[in-house]
């Protein structure tokens, strides 16, 4: 069948998106590799009690609600793995499922954690808080026994209390960011955020879990695990201060600093990116979400790193957008649709100071030393990087990569493909761009896929004996 | 001032500026973008004699295959990921195999190192084939190097400037090259120009007001997971490669390459077609060669790919480089052109510019690489 519209990505601006298009009448197909509805924020293990924790659940429940509701054609365990644009639309393959064909495209494939490499991050028990996150919101574990958390961004807080409330002992928080600077500009923030804050200080408070600004690990170590993390208090670029540094004792450490879009689909289509202020690339998007190339939108993460609220509202504007040019009837009146814009361009601007706030700190590669790896999948230290470029004249990251195999991995460069971008751009002496992202970023093959799977049908094959093409 | 500005610091104009610089020559490399960014970096590293039938390609490949056992002497095996590891070709019938006997024939005659193979005998050679094969052929001169690395090991310490596009090359009143002018209005002056822009030849070319007909030829590599246990040993070819490599038809081919790597990964080439700079990845190819390679190594149908990625050969209407003076204007070169042989066939080809730039005997005859034969 032929979808008005096809939406990537069951987080909340996806499912806001396919909600909202089926409430306007338009055929909406729904796929997300993930086995249940709700992406990164929601996600929830099998039982029925699972998730009721979460932040918003009741926004959540009252989507599925919705989503059950409608004719929305939703597939679960559904990972696209290749886009084409066709004459009509877009035709996209789907792991496992026959391929999903619709006129229009909405990504809203989210992001993934932004690690920087430090040394010992390589040891078991270290973790993006995303993947800590993961584990305790898909089956109620917790990472370790007593855990540190740090790394920038406000997604730290709810990370560490998840962990407590797991029966996990925190033994700190460690935020590289100055949250302090929020208080300058005080107009930028809801209510909302400062309670939600509040709420989350008053519980560390209640367990006494140490929280410091101006802080980050900066090395683990440990024999076959992490054991124990060292702390150091930042200097205005983002060094060590002499003489700060100590060591915690710990089972395990989540880190991570912000987040990483995941554009391989629109990049495969060929939309336009630019470099966000928290240094990711997301999508070039006007106010309608409609990316460079026509027929393709974005929503969410993907249009730039900003939260679960606002990749709601940006999920519910683009539904809106996609039924209007499927010619269906807008589902909001216009009043509505005004007040949603003006809530996304507020939501936008506290997601920019949040990116100052917590920025990655300048000088994270001060903290590395020459044999710490940058790439853990093909096992490249940062000494190899920089002969890639002080030595073999690489001036770009993409010829990091062909050079040294940064990203040729298991990991594409979803991992190292921030850091080495970084390290590339810092030992030439320039700027961070965009092209150095992309190079690391642009995957036309979306999700690894099967062999047999990519060959197609076994009829088209040729059988199992080799016959001259 | 130098005395040879070299335009391209892909694999060719890397070897280009190698050999002038140690025959004495004063050289400066210029690329538009970073060093090993055009084509080179978009292929693979196969140094190939088995897929040449004998012929001014082979002559040069096998000249090529001495020079790049002497590079890898000089800036050393593995900097550059240098490796003699071997090509099989094998041919799923009979009447294949009798191409492949007749084709090593010819060349063992011109000194390529061949043992054919009966079909039972393949998988001492590489165990996980297919059952069933006709036979085959054992190459031991095959090589491999990573194209990237053996580019900037080339170049390195030599005066290379990244970044800087040539807009077009200046000629004199007596209508000799005096130079280039590159972006930014900058001017560089130089007696002898080395055109080594790959798939850009014909442009460059053009702003010296001669013409070099070359156009690019599509090709897709895919890269799976790394698998455990190194189960593909060398690389190995299907035979219908060869019609791949030198037929004229515009459409889709695929002449499959499949080799296993250091990392464990399994690297599937590839195809070849003519479209232009169509940027497209079409599903259609990438699945046709994802067949082919599972047709060849069942156990492939189960590991994943990871990554799929292009480039742009640049060929020639008879598929053999343009190395050598252009005819119409004194001091430049050309040496472009290469298809899909440019990684195997650069050190000859830059041996060759180096030899006839400061009128040194190149030892054999270079006319059927020469401009002239197009005009
Ligand atoms: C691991 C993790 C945990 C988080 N936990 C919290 C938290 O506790 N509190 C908080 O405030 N914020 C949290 N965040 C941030 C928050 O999740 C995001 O702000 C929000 O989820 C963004 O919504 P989204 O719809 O843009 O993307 P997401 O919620 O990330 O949804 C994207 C969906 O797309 C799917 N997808 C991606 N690519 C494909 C593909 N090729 N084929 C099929 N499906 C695909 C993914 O499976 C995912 O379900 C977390 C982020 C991460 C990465
Ligand atoms: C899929 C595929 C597989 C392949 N496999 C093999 C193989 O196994 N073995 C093999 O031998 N060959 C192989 N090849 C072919 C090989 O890659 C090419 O023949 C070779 O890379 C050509 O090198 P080059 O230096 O001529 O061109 P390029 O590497 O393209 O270099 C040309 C350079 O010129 C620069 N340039 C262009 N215009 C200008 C300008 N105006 N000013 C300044 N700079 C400019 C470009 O930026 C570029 O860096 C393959 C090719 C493909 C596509």
């Amino acid at each position: 069948m032929n979808h008005d519209v096809a939406v990537v990505g069951a987080g909340p601006a996806g499912l806001a998106t396919a909600v909202t298009a089926a409430r306007a009448g338009c055929r909406v197909a729904l796929l997300d590799s993930a086995p249940r509805l709700g992406g990164q924020f929601w996600r929830h293990g099998a039982s029925e009690s699972s998730g009721r924790e979460h932040q918003a659940w009741s926004v959540f429940a009252a989507l599925r609600a919705d989503l059950l509701d409608s004719e929305v054609d939703y597939t679960a365990a559904a990972a696209v793995w290749f886009v084409e644009s066709t004459p009509d639309g877009f035709r996209l393959q789907v792991t496992g499922h026959p391929p999903v064909r619709a006129r229009r495209l909405v990504v809203a494939t989210g992001a993934y954690d932004r690690a920087l490499p430090f040394p010992g991050w390589d040891l078991p028990g270290v973790v993006t808080p995303g993947a800590a996150q993961a584990l305790l919101k898909g089956s109620g574990v917790a990472v370790g026994a007593r855990v540190v958390v740090a790394g920038a961004g406000p997604f730290l807080l709810p990370v560490a209390t998840g962990l407590l409330a797991a029966g996990a002992r925190v033994a700190g928080v460690y935020e590289a960011g100055e949250p302090l600077r929020y208080a300058r500009r005080p107009g930028a923030i809801a209510l909302g955020k400062l309670a939600e804050a509040a709420r989350y200080a008053a519980t560390l408070a209640r367990h006494r879990v140490p929280y410091r600004t101006g802080h980050a690990v900066v090395a683990a170590h440990g024999e076959s695990a992490v054991s124990s993390v060292e702390v150091g208090r930042l200097d205005r670029h983002g060094a060590v201060v002499s003489g700060s540094r100590r060591s915690i004792g710990c089972d395990a450490v989540t880190v991570g600093y912000g987040f990483t879009p995941q554009l391989e689909l629109p990049l495969a289509l060929g939309c336009g990116t630019w470099l966000d202020v928290d240094g990711s690339l997301v999508l070039e998007v006007d106010v309608a979400g409609r990316t460079t190339v026509p027929g393709v939108y974005a929503a969410g993460e993907v249009t730039g790193v900003g939260g679960a609220d606002l990749a709601l509202t940006e999920g519910r504007l683009v539904g809106a957008v996609v039924a209007l040019a499927s010619g269906r009837r807008s589902p909001y009146p216009d009043s509505v649709l005004t007040r949603m814009l003006d809530r996304r361009a507020s939501q936008r601007r506290f997601a920019r100071l949040m990116h100052e706030v917590h920025a990655p700190p300048a000088g994270w590669p001060s903290w590395l030393d020459d044999s710490t790896l940058v790439c853990r999948c093909e096992e490249v230290p940062l000494a190899r990087v920089r002969a890639a470029v002080t030595d073999l004249g690489a001036t770009d990251a993409r010829t990091v990569r062909g050079l040294c195999r940064t990203g040729m991995g298991w990991c594409q460069g979803r991992t190292c493909g921030y850091a080495t971008a970084a390290l590339t751009a810092r030992l030439g002496g320039r700027a961070l761009t965009a092209a150095d992202l992309v190079a690391y970023a642009r995957r036309p093959i979306a999700q690894p896929v099967p062999l047999a799977e990519l060959a197609g049908p076994a009829d088209q094959s040729g059988g199992k004996r080799y016959r001259p093409a | 001032m130098s005395d040879v500005l070299v335009v391209g610091a892909g694999i060719v104009g890397a070897a280009c500026a190698y050999y002038l610089s140690r025959a004495g020559v004063r050289v400066t490399v210029l690329d538009a973008g970073p060093i090993a960014g055009g084509t080179s970096s978009s292929g693979e590293g196969n140094l190939l004699v088995s897929d040449k039938p004998p012929g001014p390609e082979l002559d040069l490949a096998l000249r090529s295959a001495r020079r790049w056992e002497e590079i890898a002497e000089d800036l050393g095996a593995d900097p550059i990921e240098y490796e003699r590891k071997g090509g099989l070709m094998v041919a799923g019938t009979a009447a294949e195999q009798e191409r492949v006997a007749a084709l090593a024939a010819g060349q063992r005659a011109v000194g390529v190192a061949v043992t054919e193979l009966a079909g039972d005998r393949l998988a001492d050679y590489e165990p996980r084939l297919v059952g069933g094969l006709a036979g085959g052929a054992y190459y031991p001169q095959d090589a491999q190097v990573q194209p990237m690395l053996a580019t900037a090991h080339l170049l390195r310490g030599l005066d290379v400037r990244c970044g800087t596009r040539v807009e077009a090359i200046e000629t004199g009143p007596g209508g000799a090259v005096i130079g280039v002018r590159a972006a930014g209005a900058t001017r560089l002056r130089a007696d002898a120009v080395v055109n080594a822009t790959g798939v850009a030849g014909g442009e460059l070319a053009a702003t010296a007001g001669t013409r070099l007909p070359i156009a690019p030829r599509r090709g897709f590599i895919l890269v799976t997971a790394p698998v455990a246990g190194s189960p593909i040993r060398h690389k190995v070819y299907a035979a219908g490669y060869l019609g791949g490599v030198a037929s004229d038809d515009a459409g889709l081919q695929s002449s499959l390459v499949v080799e296993g790597t250091k990392a464990g990964t399994v690297l599937i080439g590839s195809s070849r077609e003519r479209v232009g700079f169509d940027p497209a990845y079409p599903l259609p190819v990438l699945r046709r060669i994802a067949a082919q390679a599972v047709a060849l190594f069942p156990f492939l149908a189960a590991v994943p790919v990871l990554r799929a990625y292009r480039g742009f050969r640049p060929y020639t209407p008879d598929h053999l480089p343009v190395i050598g003076p252009d005819p119409r204007v004194p001091g430049l070169w050309h040496a472009c052109g290469h298809e899909g042989a440019g990684i195997g066939l650069a050190p000859a080809t830059g041996a060759l510019i180096a030899d006839l730039v400061t009128g040194a005997d190149p030892g054999f005859d270079p006319a059927p690489f020469s401009l002239a034969r197009f005009t």
